[in-house]
């Protein structure tokens, strides 16, 4: 085991460099004017497209050619997205999406 | 009723579906660093001062003495690039957020991100205190996750399989309300093409940062199409709210004759 020194050291190491990464874009175009057009448009445009990627993150180790083929996954994405466009309430809606996950996976297949 | 107290009682069921999968990821977290030998004095330190999922998940096999400083931080740049991409949408939005704009930096994980992405910012409470309290609710839920997780984890024996679905199901959620309030869905067909191209090309593991650089440059790409359909819809905002003067005008008008 490290003494409490390195266990130190590599903690601070990880905070800075994931601060850093996070603060990038604001020391980059925090100017006192304005913020450049183009910045604005992406910060318009990148949420929508972010989000989509995220749920490709979260399902990037599902296996299609594996049993259970993603059905599980595939089920409750779309009941989280039919509860949502029915009711429109974010709690129903998540947790009616995991409770099925969990019925699924733990269950059913 | 308190301004500060509104805007906390107001973000706090925004934060709840973040309070399940914080939680349990936490306390899964929380157990592996206990495995490693590092109380629960270590996960909350390191919960509080890193605050990073993934990355806190990544850190747990860094504590062996077989890694150099340097490799620490340039597997922290690899697996954390991604928050590039979030603070890049947010730097016109915490501009005005005066005291509260370090913090926020500093808490913009995926799921912070995603809630502060949402589009219905109730209308009569503080902005900034409101998305303050969504960033430092969720950080909590993360420490006492980890906390739970050293102190307590082997006792935990009910079967949550499958919880962190929660995450998921945030994302789809968010993904469904930005899609109904939208003017143009190409943006988050974008994202969702791009990374699955990118994911059937690169794989599971190294996907991530060449979707980021390819949905970056279509989109800006494509800023003539899309600046068009967004700035009609700033304009027509404009247009309602100087019917609403009108409105406004003429009834105050009315009222005095």
């Amino acid at each position: 085991m490290l003494t409490t020194f390195q266990s130190l050291m590599i903690i601070i190491v990880i905070a800075l460099v994931t601060l850093f990464t996070r603060a990038i874009p604001f020391l980059i175009f925090s100017g006192q004017g304005e913020t450049p057009k183009y910045v604005v448009y992406i910060g318009k445009v990148l949420p929508a497209a972010v989000i989509g990627m995220l749920i490709i993150y979260c399902v990037k180790n599902v296996s299609l050619t594996k049993l259970p083929y993603g059905i599980p996954e595939a089920i409750s994405i779309i009941t989280v997205a039919s509860l949502h466009i029915w009711k429109r309430n974010n709690l129903i809606s998540i947790l009616g999406g995991t409770v099925t996950y969990m019925i699924l996976i733990q269950f059913v297949f | 009723m308190n301004e500060k107290m509104k805007a906390l009682k107001a973000a706090f069921p925004y934060t709840i579906p973040v309070m399940l999968g914080y939680l349990f990821i936490g306390i899964a977290f929380g157990v592996l660093f206990e495995n490693k030998g590092y109380n629960f004095l270590w996960a909350v330190l390191m919960s509080t001062l890193v605050y990073a999922g993934s990355m806190q998940y990544v850190a747990v096999n860094l504590f062996t003495g077989s890694i150099s400083l340097i490799s620490v931080v340039f597997i922290t740049f690899m697996v954390n690039i991604r928050h590039v991409f979030y603070g890049l949408s947010m730097v016109d939005k915490f501009k005005k957020m005066g005291k509260f704009k370090f913090y926020m930096i500093f808490s913009l994980t995926d799921e912070t991100y995603s809630l502060l992405c949402l589009t219905d910012v109730p209308k009569d409470v503080n902005h900034n205190l409101f998305l303050f309290f969504i960033a430092i609710l969720n950080q909590s839920y993360w420490i006492i996750g980890s906390l739970i997780g050293s102190v307590a984890g082997s006792l935990i024996t009910f079967n949550s399989e499958g919880i962190d679905f929660a995450m998921t199901a945030l994302f789809v959620v968010i993904f469904v309300e930005q899609w109904l309030s939208a003017k143009s869905h190409i943006p988050a067909v974008t994202g969702i093409l791009i990374s699955l191209i990118c994911l059937i090309t690169f794989g599971s593991s190294s996907f991530l940062l060449p979707s980021m650089i390819i949905i970056l440059l279509v989109l800006t790409l494509l800023r003539k199409k899309l600046d068009v359909k967004i700035n009609t819809e700033i304009k027509e905002q404009n247009d309602n709210d100087l019917e609403d003067k009108h409105e406004k005008k003429a009834r105050e008008e009315y009222l005095e004759c």
